[in-house]
């Protein structure tokens, strides 16, 4: 693999970054059997050379090797910075080293980013937003503004005259093959795949804003930051973009429907009791579908779906050692590669000494963004008729904030920090 | 003491605090779905619109100013662990 050269994918416009075969986990979180690529590419026009984005510093010297093949620094006139996540900015400061001449195009949120990867005093850039452009002479590099895709910083270049979209991470995936292009390498539908389910998939309405700007683009080739360039049939992967970022499961309910789940986890059945009866007074509530489910009997992949097409979550846990329980736990930490900001979220439980789960429950809830506004219900062991009641009650106030009819409540904060204290 | 309401739109919740709060401390205790980051005012994290009533909050501060400058922020917003409430009603999108 160190023999392959840049690697021309239309005239004057070449791959020009670096393959990393070797690696098995790309930022922790990402598991890959046969390694990424860093994908760089250099544009040539008459008046000017663009490099559009760069590679991980460990493999700056296979970069530079490449580029040296196709053009000279003192010729690079456009650094493009698609997403500053420091595997496509690692040779940039070497970069700009070797040619600082060339002035940087980056969105504006990439600022920050920059500054902080670049410790330049006097850092020049200039901030593109879609409808911007440059002209290397005889090719246009426009901008796309795409944020979240999957950083604040993220935007796709389009170079106009040969039809090829730069898009970042968008569209591409961890799988290392020289072959560099969709219709040579091995098999990578699954890569693909995972990796939109894992980076892209919690930005779901910003992937359906960029596929807005991006589907009317004629589009000839493709040509992502990691993985293979897509030149065959490039719009496919498009549409398969758009599938995955509409909603995964068929809307039974209509839109002017609510969908609460109720999930529970429960050792002597006291905590299921609770849930039923937040089912109950979830019900009395028309224009909301209360679904329930016993963490005991499910996988967390179908709910993590489920969850994602909720407008509330309620969860059910028992407290044991001081905490909830590792069901609980591992369903939360499963919704990282969802959006759920701003769903409505409560907690409810039985215990035994303490009863600790609830509070950490809604505070986790808190954290991943969803509104909490209604304090949870717990119950010492076997709940009493009252404290049922205060689950019917719980389940039918949050049915009454999904469809919009909870009264305005005016409270005073010494009252909130009353009921805080009494709650643990 | 002088008091202010504080009104969280999509909570459908006013509360009533005495002059001088912070906004992240009523958000955390309604329960509003703002997140915090640093809560120094340092990484932007709380980043919140206010909807009617900033002639009623304190003014930004130099590291507040610089921070909703970096990440783009229009005249109506402002960082929860920075602006305090100083009296009358307030509106926020939260």
């Amino acid at each position: 693999m160190g023999t392959l050269g840049a690697v021309a994918l239309a005239p004057d416009t070449y791959w020009v970054g670096a393959l990393d075969p070797g690696l098995r986990e790309f930022d922790i979180i990402l598991k890959t059997a046969n390694g990424t690529t860093y994908n760089s590419y250099c544009v040539r026009g008459s008046a000017g050379v663009a490099v559009i984005d760069t590679v991980k510093e460990s493999h700056a010297g296979e970069f530079f090797t490449r580029l040296e093949q196709v053009a000279r620094y003192d010729e690079i006139t456009t650094i493009v910075l698609n997403h500053l996540e420091p595997d496509h900015t690692g040779a940039l400061p070497e970069l700009m080293r070797r040619a600082p001449q060339a002035k940087l195009y980056i969105s504006g949120k990439a600022q920050l980013m920059l500054k902080a990867l670049v410790k330049h005093d006097d850092l020049a850039y200039t901030i593109v937003n879609t409808g911007d452009h440059v002209d290397l002479g005889g090719r246009t590099l426009h901008f796309l503004n795409t944020p979240f895709l999957h950083w604040p910083d993220t935007q796709c270049t389009w170079l106009e005259q040969q039809g090829i979209l730069f898009s970042g991470d968008v569209f591409g995936c961890h799988f290392c093959d020289s072959r560099l292009f969709n219709g040579q390498v091995g098999d990578f539908r699954f890569s693909f795949e995972y990796y939109y389910a894992h980076i892209m998939r919690p930005f779901r309405e910003h992937v359906l804003d960029a596929l807005e700007l991006i589907e009317p683009l004629p589009l000839s080739l493709i040509a992502p930051a990691h993985g293979p360039i897509l030149r065959d049939a490039p719009r496919s992967y498009v549409q398969r973009y758009r599938q995955l970022a509409s909603p995964l499961l068929h809307n039974e309910i209509g839109k002017d429907n609510k969908s609460l789940l109720v999930f529970y986890i429960s050792s002597y059945g006291n905590t299921a009791r609770m849930a039923e009866a937040v089912r109950e007074g979830a019900e009395t509530v028309n224009g909301v579908r209360v679904s329930l489910y016993d963490l005991q009997g499910g996988g967390n992949l179908p709910f993590v779906d489920l969850i994602e097409e909720a407008d509330g979550l309620a969860f059910g846990s028992p407290t044991i050692n001081g905490d909830a329980v590792k069901p609980i736990w591992d369903l939360l930490s499963s919704l990282a590669v969802i959006n759920v900001r701003d769903k409505l979220g409560a907690a409810f439980g039985s215990y035994g000494w303490s009863g600790e789960a609830i509070h950490m429950i809604e505070d986790r809830l808190r954290g991943l963004k969803l509104r909490v506004p209604i304090k949870g219900v717990r119950a010492r062991l076997i709940p009493t008729d009252d404290e049922l009641e205060s689950c019917r009650n719980l389940g039918k106030q949050l049915a009454l904030h999904l469809t919009g009819n909870i009264e305005h409540r005016v409270i005073a904060m010494s009252e909130l920090m009353n009921q805080e204290q009494n709650h643990a | 003491m002088p008091k202010a309401n504080v009104t969280f739109e999509k909570l459908g919740t006013t509360v009533t605090v005495p002059a001088g709060t912070r906004l992240i401390e009523i958000s955390e205790k309604v329960g509003a779905s703002i997140t915090y980051g640093c809560r120094e005012g340092e990484c932007g994290t709380c980043m919140m619109r206010i909807v009617s009533g900033m002639e009623n909050m304190s003014e930004r501060s130099v590291l507040e100013e610089k921070v909703l400058q970096e990440n783009m922020a229009g005249r109506n917003h402002r960082l929860a662990c920075q602006a305090q409430v100083l009296g009358g009603d307030i509106v926020v999108k939260a």
